[in-house]
């Protein structure tokens, strides 16, 4: 190609006199660490030893993952009775369950494709995590409208396709709306995970090599050895495809970032309106305490806080494992840590603001249902979530409980009870005592219902250890694409050049 | 072994890599690419590259998912089987709104993804430049230009010399 005419102006003679001001920020990655380092740290991960936590931890998540199994063969068996549903409640723990699981994935979506697109460089560190979560979470919330529709097996009615009996899904309906929201916003965030992986992937495929021949030389035993051999089909094939032959081309580079940059900006509107859709369900129902404008932006708020909650409930056990002390910093949790701080005072704003306009509405029916989330029967409920969500977060106004880790873990568990409490207090108050007094009723989930949820603790469990293993924990590619010397600019410090 | 694909060098720096294939560009080769482990920003117009065509198809697919989402609640509700719910019209542009907000999402992010793959010309699971036997260290922290034997200009000692000139290190042949 002929001299661009671009290039003159480009490098104008004034540029090379020019220095860059010298801004002290916080490094992404502390400790200077090469890019070499990084590879070795984030690919170790997945080709050392498996550690004994691991196995004890997917023995046990699988263990409890098998609560779903029961609860759910127990319930296809009996029906939808088993939940504990009965009139006036005919939506209970299932809805709050599935609210809460979907609420949890937001914070996947938010840190991978709202951040990207604010040039937020932090997010690298903690957005392959936080993709994984929220396809783990959405899979486990699949499971509840799944199973509540009763007959299972026809679930597929919910989609448009021609049945035998010609009838055609009701497209005025919000549950329908939400079989689209929540099935669009698993298969993009599945895209956009493994689009992501695409060139972390490529790199242990090149390295499955070196590393088999270093495991074959600690294996003792003829056991073991095959055992390597196996293992090393294994990981080339497994890796290989999955890499779909990437080798960093810069041709390729610039293909992908196109449209990692694109699918970023679809996610964007994706996660708000997946929950604005999800508040619908509520919202767009005649009934005191769910017909309110205000569910939307609440809704998604909500969904952002209690995600980041299980962001650092997931990702502070693992930095300290890991020793990802240089790649997930104490900067990252400072920021996790605010913007759950942000979110969460959203979120006690909403539940201000809900109040006032029941008063200023002048509707004694919605006036009512207030009053009594706050001082009925489920009062209890109502100020485990306002103590969990809008007191407990407010800790991260302190620079010293940023920096305690384990007191940060403690506030993020707290966060997420608060939020499932939150779907509990707005599904069951305004069910369980509704217009007509004579129909009021005390909703209690059976045991069903309970082994039912805490099951899908074990199967979120499972599905995120297996990632642990087998695909990279971080984007390692993206982490080395922020750090200062990744800039064909980036000039080494004074004593260097001089 | 048979003909070779290329020669290939290897660069320290994303800097290094920057300024070696403003030259390669200026040298007018055509057929070269800059091998990197993450994307180096601005290395696209070192390279002269255009913009990337990935945007027809994501629009391609948007625009096609808003109107499925539209005609199936139309086809679904008014035509085939018109059934009166809650006294609501049979068709109408709002409700089926977050039907087809929701596919346009779906379907341009497909045409994002499957996009990114076309124009890419991927899977291909294997590759020349996978020969070099220091491939590894490409996904890894170093960077490379390889010079196609294809390309118009290609002169085996000639390219070999510019690539040194350039700062590259290891200099070598791939073979087909």
């Amino acid at each position: 190609m002929a001299q661009p005419e671009g290039t003159v102006l480009r490098d104008p003679e004034i540029l090379k006199e020019v220095r860059p001001a010298k801004m002290p920020r916080r490094p992404i990655v502390e400790n200077d660490r090469s890019f070499h380092w990084i590879t070795e740290k984030v690919c170790g991960i997945v080709e050392g030893k498996t550690p004994i936590w691991w196995w004890i931890g997917f023995c046990v998540c699988g263990m409890v993952a098998s609560f779903v199994g029961v609860g759910l063969i127990y319930l296809v068996a009996v029906g939808t009775g088993a939940w504990g549903l009965n009139s006036p409640v005919f939506w209970g723990w299932a809805i709050v369950n599935f609210v809460f699981w979907i609420g949890i994935g937001h914070a996947g979506t938010l840190i991978s494709a709202i951040l990207l697109l604010l040039k937020q460089k932090w997010r690298t560190s903690i957005n392959r995590g936080a993709e994984a979560m929220t396809i783990f979470a959405v899979s486990c919330a699949g499971i509840f409208p799944l199973f509540h529709v009763g007959r299972v097996w026809f679930a597929w009615w919910l989609f448009p396709i021609p049945t035998s009996n010609a009838v055609w899904p009701n497209f005025r309906s919000p549950l329908e709306w939400d079989v689209f929201a929540v099935s669009t916003y698993g298969i993009v965030s599945l895209l956009f995970w493994y689009m992501g992986m695409l060139p972390d992937l490529a790199t242990i495929r090149d390295r499955v090599h070196g590393v088999a021949r270093k495991r074959m030389e600690e294996a003792r035993t003829v056991f073991q050895r095959k055992f390597e051999i196996f293992y090393y089909g294994f990981r080339r094939y497994f890796y290989g495809i999955l890499a779909m032959g990437w080798r960093g081309s810069n041709r390729h580079w610039s293909n992908y970032e196109m449209a990692y940059l694109l699918l970023a900006g679809l996610s964007t509107p994706l996660v708000l309106s997946v929950h604005t859709i999800v508040s619908f369900d509520f919202a767009v129902a005649n009934l005191p305490g769910w017909h309110t404008t205000i569910f939307p932006p609440y809704f998604v708020a909500g969904a952002i806080f209690s995600g980041f909650g299980m962001v650092l409930t997931l990702m502070l056990p693992l930095r300290s494992m890991y020793g990802l002390h240089d790649l997930i910093t104490q900067y990252h949790i400072d920021c996790i840590c605010k913007i759950t701080l942000a979110t969460g005072s959203m979120v006690g704003y909403a539940y201000m603001i809900e109040f006032f306009i029941a008063w200023y509405g002048a509707n004694p029916y919605e006036g009512f249902a207030f009053v009594n989330r706050a001082f009925g029967p489920y009062a209890w409920a109502y100020w485990i979530m306002i103590t969990c969500n809008v007191i407990s977060p407010q800790l991260f106004w302190f620079k010293k409980i940023r920096r305690n880790a384990a007191l940060v873990w403690v506030v993020s568990i707290f966060v997420n009870i608060g939020m499932w409490f939150e779907r509990f207090v707005i599904t069951v108050t305004s069910l369980a005592n509704d217009f007509l007094p004579a129909s009021w009723d005390y909703y209690t989930p059976t045991v069903v219902d309970i082994f039912t949820f805490f099951g899908t603790f074990g199967l979120f469990g499972v599905l995120f250890l297996l990632f642990l293993r087998f695909l990279p924990l971080l984007a390692f590619a993206e982490i080395k694409a922020v750090k200062a010397e990744a800039d064909p600019h980036y000039q080494p410090t004074q004593e260097d050049s001089a | 072994m048979s003909r070779k694909y290329g020669v290939i060098a290897l660069f320290d720096t994303a800097a290094d890599i920057y300024h070696a294939a403003e030259q390669v560009r200026d040298a007018g080769y055509q057929r070269w690419d800059a091998l990197t482990p993450f994307p180096v920003h601005g290395l696209d117009a070192a390279m002269g590259l255009r913009r990337s065509k990935v945007p027809i198809f994501t629009f391609v697919g948007g625009f096609v998912g808003f109107w499925t989402g539209m005609f199936i609640a139309w086809y679904m509700g008014a035509y085939d089987y018109p059934l009166v719910v809650g006294g609501m019209p049979y068709f109408s542009p709002v409700f089926p709104f977050p039907v087809a907000y929701e596919l346009t999402i779906l379907l341009a992010a497909f045409g994002a993804f499957f996009g990114q793959f076309i124009t890419n010309r991927l899977p291909m699971h294997h590759h020349p430049v996978m020969n070099y036997e220091k491939f590894a260290s490409i996904t890894d922290d170093r960077f490379a230009i390889v010079i196609e034997s294809q390309d118009p200009i290609y002169d085996e000692s000639e390219t070999e010399a510019l690539l040194r000139e350039l700062g590259g290190k290891e200099v070598t042949f791939i073979d087909e």
